[in-house]
């Protein structure tokens, strides 16, 4: 993966991050809320909490390769295999006792006070907080938002304005303080900030060579995850966009020699993503973009109307839309990126972002005329996940990429 | 004239061809892949050309594939399993056509265009249901070789189902129609029609459908049961078992450029490279 001189930077603000929420939890000096990755993260944050978010947790534990370890644990309560296996991952390791938190000095998740969800992702978020919220004994809230959304109509704005209204008054009571308006608007233009700055880091990588790919995306995307509403997260961004501006002005590639440029559609393989990044790199192929890393910018947030602009950048965003809409989106990021293929990973164990399952490869790769291919895996349970196939597949697909670029100059 | 040979390494067998420039097939050889992949390569090579009739220094280019495709020390380069079926049938069938190839390890459906040239391809996903590895347990399950297993399905009467995905499942179906007094020849059909099932729901199956790898190879009553499902005849190359290496023969005679390889930055940690 590329060596990008802003990690020293992201380590800092993650590290100043995590150890804010220890110290929280330690010492109650703020209050604790847990929230799903595109949860009402500003709400929380104007109200003072400090703000944990279990699947990026969840994640940490599949890239560090002790999911699979602590999984069975959950499977034993009756949680399943084929659900989330983030959910079953950090309710095993909660069992286990283990927490790759540990690197930041934190022995144990921070406990929660509250526990608040969107089911604008998937059901499973909510079923995951209702186990810690039955095991601490204290509250679950959150937003049951409409799913498969064609367009975003205002009707379903208002519905969900309503709910994340409705979340005040008893996150008020955890908090132990009154909402200021002023706080949560300053927190959605934060959000808003922030989103932008990690749009921009994105659309760097529209250069030719691209100087960041989807694996380094993942790495770099953390604060735009867990500190939407803090400062410090935009100033991060502010740092890593000047450099891969300055990287992209040079024409440093984060591929050497980039040959093919391909998008991924789906979630991280996060136990094989440095495997995964070096297999593309042997193959000169950057893979330049993903529906992924660009979930985290909600272009709609608007400090002037915090509660329905944080209702609208929910619904808009790509997991919670229909086949439709997502199938333009990836039109648009094709030709926007300039991709010569994309691949889609066909996530075992969720289903709600993986987008293989009713034809979209083929639909798609027909209406644009670049290759598709479908990899199967899982984000976090490497018993669905091959090596040896995955290794065929990515190389039978670069194969083809290099046919059809030597009958394209061929041809010329 | 110059000569050109082809090796696939594959998870259970290890394949070798010889080709002269006219991509005439002088040898083929098949051998067990067993532990040691270099050393099975070698061996087939060596068959291969001698039943070619020639010497190694004859031999121009060897290329390898299959899983073991980097594994081949003496190997010019490398193409995929799937580059290198898809290359060996194009050479005998104009396209477009889907090739449907049945491994010991994997099952893959590759497509082909009008030109030759591969469009897309599919393969199982991690599972056992759909390959050989499936009719290796089930020939254990009715006690018969699994060289024999395609006797005892064309003495099938009855056209029994399978409903199972899953290997381990229809194996306990198997069991259920064992003891409920089912004759050994309609059980290995069924396990035919059911491995039939499986490939035909990995893509659609456009143009001349063709049957390449060992699996259609050594079972031929498969080929008709596919027909009958597919309801039109289904091309089966000469030598199925060795399209793959007889692919990376015609890739050696071509010069087909490998996927390039640079020194990437390899694994820093305990991530295994892939």
């Amino acid at each position: 993966m590329t060596q990008l001189a802003s990690a020293a930077a992201l380590k800092s603000v993650m590290a100043n991050y995590f150890s804010a929420l220890g110290q929280a939890a330690r010492d109650r000096s703020a209050p604790v809320a847990w929230c799903t990755s595109v949860g009402p993260a500003e709400l929380l944050r104007a109200l003072g909490f400090q703000v944990f978010f279990p699947e990026n947790h969840a994640a940490m534990l599949g890239a560090s390769r002790r999911a699979n370890h602590v999984m069975p644990r959950a499977h034993a309560l009756g949680y399943s295999q084929d659900i989330c296996s983030y959910l079953t991952s950090d309710i095993g390791a909660f069992r286990a006792g283990e927490t790759p938190l540990a690197t930041y000095g934190l022995t144990e998740v921070p406990k929660a006070d509250v526990l608040v969800f969107n089911t604008n992702q998937c059901r499973d978020v909510r079923d995951w907080f209702e186990w810690y919220g039955r095991r601490w004994g204290v509250p679950v809230v959150g937003v049951r938002s409409p799913r498969y959304v064609d367009e975003v109509r205002e009707a379903d704005v208002d519905g969900v304005t309503v709910q994340l209204e409705a979340l005040v008054a008893p996150l008020e009571q955890v908090a132990g303080r009154r909402l200021d308006p002023t706080a949560l608007s300053e927190a959605v233009r934060l959000s808003r900030r922030l989103s932008d700055l990690w749009g921009a880091c994105l659309d760097t990588a529209t250069h030719r060579p691209a100087p960041l790919t989807f694996f380094d995306g993942t790495v770099h995307m953390g604060p735009a995850v867990v500190l939407r509403g803090a400062p410090e997260a935009c100033d991060y961004y502010e740092v890593l966009l000047e450099e891969l501006e300055s990287r992209a002005g040079a024409r440093h590639a984060a591929i050497p020699g980039e040959a093919f440029r391909v998008f991924w559609d789906g979630m991280p393989i996060w136990g094989r993503l440095r495997a995964l990044g070096s297999l593309f790199e042997e193959f000169h192929t950057a893979v330049v973009a993903s529906t992924y890393c660009n979930s985290w910018v909600f272009a709609a947030l608007d400090p002037a109307e915090p509660f329905r602009s944080m209702a609208r950048a929910s619904l808009e965003l790509f997991i919670v839309r229909s086949e439709e809409p997502k199938e333009r989106y990836l039109e648009r990021m094709a030709r926007f990126y300039q991709v010569d293929g994309l691949i889609f990973h066909d996530c075992r164990t969720c289903p709600n972002n993986s987008n293989t399952r009713y034809g979209m490869p083929q639909r798609l790769g027909d209406r644009l005329g670049l290759p598709t291919l479908v990899l199967d895996g899982d984000v976090n349970d490497l018993r669905c996940f091959s090596d040896e196939q995955a290794r065929t597949n990515v190389e039978g697909f670069v194969e083809l990429l290099a046919d059809r670029g030597a009958t394209a100059r061929g041809s010329r | 004239m110059s000569y050109f040979a082809g090796v696939d390494v594959g998870s259970w067998n290890t394949k070798a061809a010889v080709i002269d420039e006219q991509a005439r097939v002088l040898g083929t050889a098949v051998v067990r892949s067993g532990a040691d992949l270099a050393a099975a390569a070698r061996s087939a090579l060596d068959l291969a050309v001698g039943a070619a009739d020639l010497s190694s220094s004859r031999i121009a280019a060897t290329w390898s594939t299959g899983f073991g495709r980097g594994s081949v020390p003496f190997a010019g380069g490398s193409r995929t399993e799937l580059d290198c079926h898809a290359r060996g049938v194009a050479h005998y069938v104009p396209g477009p056509s889907t090739v449907v190839d049945l491994g010991g390890q994997d099952a893959k459906v590759i497509r082909i265009g009008p030109d030759g040239r591969r469009l897309a391809h599919r393969m199982n996903r991690k599972c056992a249901a759909g390959t050989g590895s499936f009719l290796e347990e089930i020939a254990l399950r009715l006690d018969t070789p699994i060289g024999q297993l395609d006797e005892l399905a064309q003495t099938a009467t009855e056209a029994l189902e399978l409903g199972s995905f899953c290997t381990v499942f229809a194996g306990t179906e198997m069991l259920s129609l064992i003891r409920a007094g089912k004759r050994p020849g309609d059980l290995a059909q069924a396990a035919y029609r059911s491995l039939i099932k499986r490939v035909i729901e990995m893509d659609v199956l456009q143009g001349t459908v063709v049957a390449t790898g060992g699996v259609f190879g050594h079972h031929p009553t498969m080929v008709r049961l596919l027909e009958q499902q597919l309801g039109r005849a289904v091309v089966v190359p000469p030598h199925p078992q060795e399209m793959g290496a007889f692919g990376a023969a015609l890739a050696a005679r071509d010069g087909a450029a490998s996927v390039e390889v640079v020194a990437g930055p390899g694994s820093d940690g305990d991530d295994a490279a892939l």
